[in-house]
């Protein structure tokens, strides 16, 4: 155990303006399951990207050494042959490609100038086993759910023969089930000699899984600690992290009983023309004023499409049902006018469909109420530069200032600004979808904060999310959502992790 | 000293907004050496900028096109058919040129619109669409030019879009050979712009932003008043400000404006930058991409006119080509092949930096082989210049 496979030593990384990593250190005993740790911006990724080489030899300073020899990788194929395999958050798989493509994309098996496709396959289907994934390996990779297509990249890895294998945020998209596989899959790798090095924001699997964690804090190292010795639990990782103890994550707050309903709708059924199938069944469902409604499920329940369907239903499903927003009966065609009549929809996917990320922070937060600040069509862009301004003040905004471009920011920022955007449109009632993914503990109770002092100023808030303790901690009621349909409604009171899992899995 | 340390600061961050003008200028003056200031003499300027008019304003359309993420091949020769269409409005028809203009104007919104349908509404690649307009408008321009083969308009006022001047200040016996009226305009122009900005800078002011030092600010005042000011002394040394320029400027005006200034344009440029979280932000994205599109085909059959005007016939090849000019000239002046980013006044220093290289290479006797050869890799460079500073912007 005590034999270092890798050790970066005094690492630091500049970049203009700032100091990304400052002497951070960092030492993984070979045969391990080692976590890093840490709120986003304090240096996890751009660590990752120093030893894979993407942040090439001589960018930085301080000593990599990986296998006993020092290292001086120019390029991630460089890290590559030395053995190191990284597995990001956004898969990089070619969905129109099989998955024995995929598996060796880049290290095809030839011989001579022609690709052994034979040879391929039998070795693709060697890996799947290996991985536990139970599919043909002919079946192309935008045919498999999330869950499924992360195996396949470790499949790659692993085909590649890795020493170390790093995952940055694996399970971020994954649901319970299919996390709890690529924990145990780790595990198993782990005793065939594979060394682990896994980023995550989930403290849970953290302490299910670590041998060792690492805590970065600001670029740099905080700690490392011992899971044998009993080093590592929730409260230690949490104070380390952020550098101070939350004793509670969630706001404490008065679960407030109002009748005066905000949105209401009766047997609400959905067809989604594109997959040619019903994605929601006879959905009824009320959200009242100043309550926070939350929306618990599996991934690909329904939730984000019911979502979508009461948001102007842009993905053009044919509906059937009645929706009352306000008590006045109401069927939208357009987003436009379910921002008109006062519903606002943050995404799960802030990047893909929430941010535009070459623009900069003010004009996103404007974008989907222009007219505020317009006269006659023309924008007054001092009245923009104010606005955001306030945004940036009350919502905590941490960016220089509000020109620049969001892509720049990190991914708790990057939240707030898609939350500021939907403020900005006052709305009556706000849909967050999946409102924490992928940010640190210190933002997720920002945003907790926020969403407590919303609707304390009387907006109601559906929220939608697979973190269960995030359901509980936060709803006034939760509606379980399951196959498309509404398979349960629990006051907060009665809801436990076990009956929602229980309704969301039956 | 921290004077030239704001100045470094503030070129620094804004090298990508001055490097075409920078470009133009090292141009201008390779050219203006090489040619014993031929090249700057009021005479070929002038020639230069009426040569730019129909390809500046193709530009200035496709600009908003490739912002949004598509691109219209079929503008050169629907700008070609269109100005046919307006010669034998004219000439067949015995139409005025006042009902004739309009005509094709609208012509063309609704051939903008055509190409639009399949794109917005099918989801159709615009490549694809427009290129099959590229070719329906190849066909129908040699259609209605079959019989007659070229033709010529004889409407006066309709040929001075493309050769006339503007007319001057009856009169005043000061300063005989320089154009009176284009120096008035030049110098309203000027204090406009002063105006302007020292009002923009006022009312940054009052909100409590951040404004460029004053020594800077009077610097910029300075040099872009005396810039203008050259151009406008360079124009009215020879017949005065042309009816082409007058067109170009206007047109460039209105979508600068828009473009910058209001919702419509903040729109587009959000398409651009992210079509799903425009579409989630509540804007219409078919609408806007029909009317871009609309757009575009009104300025080709602008473009149609000026250049039939400037021929003062309609021909049977006329528009060859001018799509993927104005595409150049659009890349020259920065607009992102990605969408989402580019201005309109980008692409018109694009466009006079496109023409410029023809202009001054015809001078200099360099045949038309290596004239290709340089435009394509002045096209090379200034893609190149544009990556390069916006990857060290991040």
């Amino acid at each position: 155990m005590s034999t270092p496979i890798l050790e970066m030593k005094n690492i630091t990384k500049e970049f203009p303006g700032v100091k990304a990593l400052n002497n951070v250190s960092f030492r993984v005993a070979e045969g391990e399951i080692h976590c890093l740790v840490g709120e986003n911006g304090a240096g996890k990724s751009t660590l990752m990207k120093v030893l894979s080489g993407v942040y090439p030899h001589g960018g930085y300073e301080g000593d990599i050494l990986f296998g006993g020899a020092v290292q001086k990788f120019r390029g991630i194929s460089d890290s590559e042959k030395a053995g190191i395999s990284i597995i990001y958050q956004e898969l990089a798989l070619v969905p129109e490609m099989a998955v024995y493509e995929n598996i060796f994309l880049g290290h095809e098996i030839t011989n001579g100038f022609r690709v052994d496709w034979n040879e391929t396959i039998k070795r693709a289907d060697k890996m799947l086993k290996t991985v536990r994934l139970d599919v043909n390996p002919a079946v192309k990779v935008k045919e498999l759910g999330v869950g499924k297509q992360q195996l396949v990249e470790i499949a790659k890895a692993l085909s590649k023969d890795v020493k170390l294998l790093i995952l940055d945020e694996p399970t971020a998209a994954l649901n319970e089930g299919d996390s709890e596989n690529l924990l145990n899959l780790l595990r198993d790798l782990k005793n065939h000699g594979v060394t682990c090095v896994l980023i995550s924001h989930k403290l849970k699997e953290v302490i299910e899984i670590a041998d060792t964690v690492t805590v970065l804090r600001d670029g740099k190292t905080v700690c490392t600690l011992d899971a044998k010795k009993g080093e590592v639990s929730e409260a230690v990782l949490i104070k380390n992290m952020v550098g101070r103890e939350i004793d509670s994550i969630f706001p404490k707050r008065e679960h407030k009983r109002s009748q005066e309903v905000v949105l209401e709708i009766k047997d609400w059924t959905a067809y989604n023309p594109a997959l040619g199938r019903q994605i929601l069944k006879k959905v009824n469902i009320n959200v009242k004023k100043g309550e926070i409604v939350g929306f618990a499920g599996l991934m690909g329940s329904g939730r984000t499409e019911l979502a979508l369907s009461l948001f102007g239903n842009p993905d053009g499903y044919q509906i059937n049902g009645e929706m009352y927003v306000n008590g006045k009966r109401r069927q939208f065609g357009h987003p436009q006018e379910a921002i008109a009549a006062g519903v606002a929809y943050v995404t799960e996917d802030r990047k893909g469909d929430g941010l535009i990320l070459i623009q900069d922070v003010k004009q996103n937060i404007t974008l989907a109420n222009l007219r505020e600040i317009s006269r006659r069509g023309v924008v007054n862009n001092n009245a923009e530069v104010k606005v955001a301004n306030e945004y940036k003040g009350s919502l905590n905004i941490k960016t220089p200032t509000v020109e620049q471009k969001v892509i720049n920011l990190s991914g708790g920022n990057q939240q707030k600004v898609s939350v500021a955007k939907w403020l900005f449109v006052k709305p009556d009632l706000l849909i967050l979808d999946e409102p924490t993914r992928g940010i640190d503990v210190g933002a997720k109770f920002e945003i907790y904060t926020i969403m407590t002092r919303l609707v304390q100023e009387g907006m109601s808030i559906i929220m939608i999310s697979s973190e269960l303790p995030e359901v509980l901690g936060m709803s006034d009621r939760v509606y379980i959502v399951a196959s498309g349909r509404i398979a349960g409604e629990l006051p907060i009171e009665e809801a436990t992790q076990e009956k929602i899992m229980h309704l969301a899995t039956n | 000293m921290s004077f030239f340390n704001d100045l470094r600061k503030v070129l620094g961050q804004n090298i990508r907004d001055y490097g075409m003008f920078i470009a133009l200028f090292i141009i201008t003056s390779i050219f203006s050496i090489a040619t014993d200031g031929l090249f700057i003499s009021s005479r070929n300027i002038s020639n230069l900028l009426n040569q730019a008019g129909y390809i500046a304003v193709l530009a200035v359309g496709m600009t908003l096109i490739i912002i949004i993420r598509h691109i219209d091949l079929s503008v050169g020769f629907l700008a070609g058919f269109l100005g046919a269409v307006a010669a034998i409005a004219m000439v067949s028809w015995n139409l005025p040129v006042y009902a004739a203009i309009p005509l094709v104007l609208i012509l063309g919104i609704i051939a903008g619109l055509i190409t639009a349908f399949p794109v917005a509404q099918l989801g159709i690649p615009s490549f694809v669409a427009s290129l099959a307009g590229w070719l329906i408008y190849r066909g129908a321009l040699l259609l209605v030019t079959l019989k007659t083969g070229t033709i010529i308009i004889p409407d006066d006022t309709f040929n001075a879009i493309g050769n006339g001047n503007i007319p001057d200040i009856p009169g005043i016996t000061i300063l005989p050979e320089v154009h009176k009226l284009t120096l008035l305009l030049g110098l309203i122009a000027i204090i406009l712009y002063i105006q302007n900005d020292i009002s923009a800078r006022n009312k940054k002011q009052t909100y409590n932003f951040e404004v460029l030092p004053m020594n800077i600010f009077v610097l910029k005042l300075i040099f872009a008043s005396v810039l203008m000011g050259l151009v406008t002394w360079i124009l009215a040394g020879y017949n005065g400000l042309s009816w082409t320029v007058v067109v170009v400027l206007i047109v460039v005006g209105i979508y600068h404006f828009i473009m910058s200034q209001t919702v419509l344009g903040r729109h587009v440029y959000a398409i651009g930058g992210n079509p799903e979280a425009a579409q989630l932000s509540g804007i219409n994205v078919k609408k806007i991409t029909y009317m871009v599109f609309g757009s575009m085909g009104m300025l080709s059959a602008l473009s149609g006119i000026l250049f039939a005007s400037r021929l003062q016939s309609a021909t049977t090849t006329a528009g060859t080509l001018f799509e993927l000019d104005s595409i150049a000239a659009a890349y020259i002046g920065g607009v992102s092949a990605a969408g989402g980013v580019g201005n309109v006044l980008g692409s018109l220093i694009g466009a006079l930096v496109y023409i410029s290289l023809t202009s001054g290479m015809n001078l200099m006797g360099i045949d038309i082989s290596s004239q290709y050869i340089v435009r394509g890799a002045v096209l090379a460079l200034a893609v190149i210049f544009d990556v390069a500073t916006r990857r060290s912007a991040r």
